[in-house]
């Protein structure tokens, strides 16, 4: 599994059925491949997917572009059900995979 | 890819046979076309999403976007998806958002890069099969586009 610096803030604990929400922050260039004069282009490198996993189900997934700002940054939003282990999971062009979770406490 | 794309460069017209390949890529290059690909018929709803995002950009390599749909988000009655499109960026599809109840309320934001001064357009679906949807012009002072000279 490749390294991936994440900053994944969420609430240590929950309620039960509270929603709680989730800002995930990730160091990654999202290489456009700008071909410009005077520039030499680098190969296309975008997370063009991410996808949240929480107690056994997906809860969250986004289909990301180049239109999505180096080092991207998404919130969103999930019900606290039961304590364990929220897991992220970006794609990047060219199959990489990387993998983070974040623990949510549910009392 | 230049930015914007108005002009095919050489390495636009070498990759042409590849895009021809590609179908699904090929029609993503148009906004109007990705809208009412994403409709499939459809009649949008013009209410129902809030769209929080600056009016003026100084940078666009940078804009916040945050997005919040008006959905009880039960079983019944849920946004499914969330679609950010851009008028002139050279890739129209931004990102695109699957929820589910799970979320407890359709809210997202991200980061987003703009090419220039543009609308965005925000379409949420639900899963009884409306469609909602919401423009915003956003001007862009310094756009998040290499200057092609």
């Amino acid at each position: 599994m490749a390294e991936i610096t994440a900053r994944i803030t969420l609430p240590t604990s929950a309620r039960r059925g509270e929603v709680v929400t989730v800002r995930v922050l990730v160091r990654h260039p999202m290489e456009r491949a700008v071909d410009a004069p005077g520039l030499t282009p680098l190969p296309r490198r975008i997370l063009h997917s991410f996808r949240v996993t929480y107690a056994g189900a997906e809860v969250f997934r986004a289909a990301l572009s180049p239109g999505i700002t180096a080092n991207p940054y998404v919130e969103f939003t999930t019900v606290a059900v039961e304590t364990g282990a929220m897991v992220f999971e970006w794609e990047e062009d060219g199959g990489t995979i990387y993998r983070r979770e974040a623990q949510l406490t549910v009392a | 890819m230049p930015c914007p794309p108005h002009w095919p460069t050489r390495r636009a017209v070498l990759a042409a046979p590849l895009a021809l390949a590609l179908p699904a890529q090929a029609e993503e290059q148009d906004y109007a076309a990705t809208e009412r690909a994403i409709l499939a018929g459809r009649e949008p709803v013009a209410d129902g999403i809030t769209v929080d995002m600056p009016r003026l950009s100084e940078n666009g390599n940078s804009v916040d976007l945050g997005i919040k749909v008006a959905s009880p988000m039960t079983a019944e009655d849920h946004v499914t998806a969330l679609h950010i499109l851009s008028e002139k960026n050279p890739v129209p599809r931004v990102a695109t958002f699957t929820l589910s109840p799970r979320n407890g309320r359709a809210e997202v934001a991200t980061r987003i890069r703009l090419a220039t001064t543009q609308t965005i357009l925000v379409l949420a679906e639900t899963s009884r099969g409306a469609v909602h949807r919401a423009e915003r012009e956003v001007v862009v002072i310094l756009g998040a586009c290499v200057d092609a000279g």
